[in-house]
């Protein structure tokens, strides 16, 4: 057990400061604008007795700019930071995006052409695609399916936890997880993945599944499935456990099969939900960078924009085609959320 | 991954007057068909982390040849892995204590300070009011759909390179040294976590009675005294919530943790040491197995303690940017 404690010293003195800065920040504020307020209104109140007794007309108060003051106060950390860390960055990667790898000339177009004409790029966008159309659909499906089925069954929060897990497995353990599922060795040899002692056992061969396009890219799919199901059983369990009471026996009364009551009253009750869950697992797969790195680095044709654009921009230097692919992963997000804001206009007409 | 069944409420009731034996024959058909299918289910989801956990307590040279469901014809049980990846010397080794201690410092500060900023934004978004405070409130709720890949590479420069316009610097350069990159790290957590933020505490605290504000500030309470003494301890839950999202979050964050906290013991967390060890060491799964495990035992045991909360929190919150 060799473990340097003093190695770590630096670190934990560097937390240290982070909390104490924390503390100071925060406190800081609270116990300004408790102070300084206080300040001014005995000032205030003093100017008042002194104007009181000698007859000159008594000085206004403004309150409504006070409000302004302490508004300011509050919201000061989270707009600076937000300018700082987002919204001019944004900008300025849409501006890089228009020029060359070294950002010193503009290109114009150039940037956006070669993203549609580079076929490996081609492939990427491609690839991006096919998970932001399996995913979403596999995972709700799923989540839902398993939501239904353990409703009120005996031991549902047990049940609902074992699916519910991975949401809190980080995307890089996930994907060793499986990496492990799906590892390979050669033939005359002893299988160590689950999936190849499953082939083999059927009388298969086994097969090096993660060189394999472009099967690989549904491989690495399934493991962002695993991981999103939970998030959408949950949502959905919710949903189906709200309906009210009083429709669901209704039905029951009119002799409503199981089947029909899926179809004509839990789907169309958890509707809003259902969309909700949709658009959040799309806007989060649309993102997906951590697996493809992980598993595959993006070799054989498993890249995907997020990761692609990390390549372009931190590991080729070439931030001009970075920050084009990272433009256009916002511009796809747009459509998805335009969605979801007509559909709760919607709702809410309709509620 | 499964067979389309029809999904059929387990312990669904026929209320149809006399049911007929064939009715009850098939609806316990569709119950133990329900049953199998959400089994089946549940194993697919379990197996593959089971597999890797009793993987991690096999001795090197039996998870290399054999696969684990052998184990328990022939159980040899070792922590061998476990000690090698934390404390080993040699480079190949891990060393993930040293990692571990990384993502521990990453951590508590990047939930601390959204948490407290976001929560005095939410506050004052609510209940203060000022001229502009919608569009505030919009655009901070707009900024949700802005993926971070949009700000990684200006912020970059921005910690490296500094802010000049025209020759004349705004800002210097952090020049950041060993152990402080930590702090970039934790600035770039805290600003892609606050739109969310925002809009989850504002969610909670704008729901908060009317009457006690205004019953509060009758008294001569100021903002932040209310602040302090009546929101906070009333959305508790909500500062629980969103704490658990974001723990998690960072904690399991590799792309954050990739460009700002670079690759070295010194500052990178643990997602980043696993990533590299899966792709420079794919088949030394000795490592990655006892490795994977070390970085999920943390988050697993915050999210089981406290699942109440979290899963209050998803149901508030909707898309996370």
């Amino acid at each position: 057990m060799d473990f340097d404690f003093a190695e770590q010293a630096p670190k934990l003195m560097m937390l240290l400061w982070g909390l104490v800065a924390f503390a100071v920040v925060v406190g800081g504020l609270l116990v300004l604008l408790d102070a300084v307020p206080a300040f001014f209104a005995r000032r205030r109140e003093a100017r008042f007795v002194a104007a009181s007794a000698s007859g000159a007309p008594l000085p206004g108060g403004r309150p409504r700019s006070r409000e302004g003051l302490f508004a300011t106060f509050f919201l000061l950390p989270t707009v600076v930071l937000l300018l700082i860390g987002l919204v001019v960055p944004a900008l300025r990667t849409t501006l890089l995006s228009f020029m060359d790898g070294g950002s010193q000339n503009f290109v114009g177009l150039d940037n956006y052409r070669w993203m549609f004409a580079d076929d490996s790029i081609v492939r990427v966008l491609l690839n991006t695609l096919v998970w932001v159309t399996l995913v979403p659909l596999v995972a709700t499906s799923i989540g839902l399916i398993y939501a239904v089925l353990v409703d009120k069954a005996r031991l549902e929060a047990v049940a609902k936890s074992l699916i519910f897990m991975p949401m809190a497995i980080s995307f890089v353990g996930a994907s060793i997880i499986w990496k492990f599922v799906y590892a390979f060795r050669s033939e005359e040899q002893e299988q160590i993945g689950l999936l190849n002692q499953i082939v083999v056992s059927l009388g298969g061969e086994p097969r090096q599944w993660l060189l394999d396009s472009p099967l690989n890219t549904l491989l690495l799919i399934v493991i962002m499935v695993w991981i999103q199901a939970g998030f959408a059983m949950v949502v959905l369990s919710a949903a189906i456990k709200a309906i009210p009471a009083d429709i669901v026996e209704a039905a029951r009364l009119d002799g409503v099969s199981p089947w029909q009551m899926f179809w004509q009253i839990t789907l169309p009750s958890i509707r809003p939900a259902l969309i909700v869950v949709v658009v959040t697992i799309s806007i989060a797969t649309l993102k997906v960078f951590d697996i493809v790195r992980t598993s595959t680095n993006g070799n054989y044709d498993t890249s995907v924009i997020a990761n692609e654009m990390y390549n372009q921009a931190f590991r080729y230097g070439q931030n001009g085609q970075g920050s084009a692919l990272a433009v256009f992963l916002f511009v796809l997000v747009i459509p998805i959320v335009i969605f979801q804001i007509r559909n709760l206009r919607q709702q809410r007409r309709e509620g | 991954m499964t067979t389309t069944t029809p999904p059929v409420a387990a312990g669904a009731q026929e209320t149809s007057g006399r049911p007929t034996r064939a009715a009850r024959v098939r609806k316990r058909l569709n119950t133990h068909t329900a049953t199998m299918v959400a089994i089946v289910i549940a194993v697919v989801w379990t197996i593959p982390t089971f597999g890797l956990l009793v993987s991690s307590f096999r001795p090197e040279n039996q998870i290399k040849t054999t696969g684990w469901w052998t184990f328990f014809r022939d159980p040899e049980f070792t922590l061998q892995n476990y000690q090698e990846v934390l404390f080993g010397q040699s480079a190949s080794s891990g060393q993930l204590a040293s990692y571990f201690v990384n993502s521990l410092v990453i951590t508590l500060p990047a939930v601390l300070f959204p948490l407290a900023f976001a929560a005095l934004a939410a506050y004052a978004l609510a209940w203060i009011n000022f001229r502009g405070r919608d569009w505030v409130y919009i655009a901070i709720f707009a900024l949700q759909i802005v993926p971070l890949q949009m700000a990684l590479v200006p912020l970059l420069s921005f910690f490296s390179r500094g802010v000049s316009l025209g020759g004349i610097t705004l800002m210097p350069a952090w020049n950041l040294d060993g152990a402080q990159n930590f702090a970039q790290v934790w600035f770039a957590h805290t600003c892609f976590a606050l739109p969310f933020a925002v809009y989850l505490l504002h969610n909670f605290i704008s729901q908060l009675p009317k009457d006690l504000m205004e019953a509060a500030r009758v008294d001569g309470a100021t903002h932040p005294k209310i602040f302090r003494t009546i929101v906070l301890p009333l959305v508790a839950p909500a500062l629980a919530a969103f704490g658990i999202f974001q723990f998690l979050w960072v904690w399991n964050d590799l792309l954050v943790g990739l460009i700002f906290a670079g690759g070295s013991d010194v500052t990178a967390p643990l997602t980043v040491r696993l990533a590299e060890l899966a792709g420079t060491r794919g088949n030394e799964w000795q490592r990655l197995t006892a490795g994977a495990f070390v970085s999920i035992v943390v988050p697993l045991i915050v999210f089981l303690s406290l699942q109440r909360y979290f899963v209050r929190g998803l149901l508030a919150g909707s898309v996370k940017g």
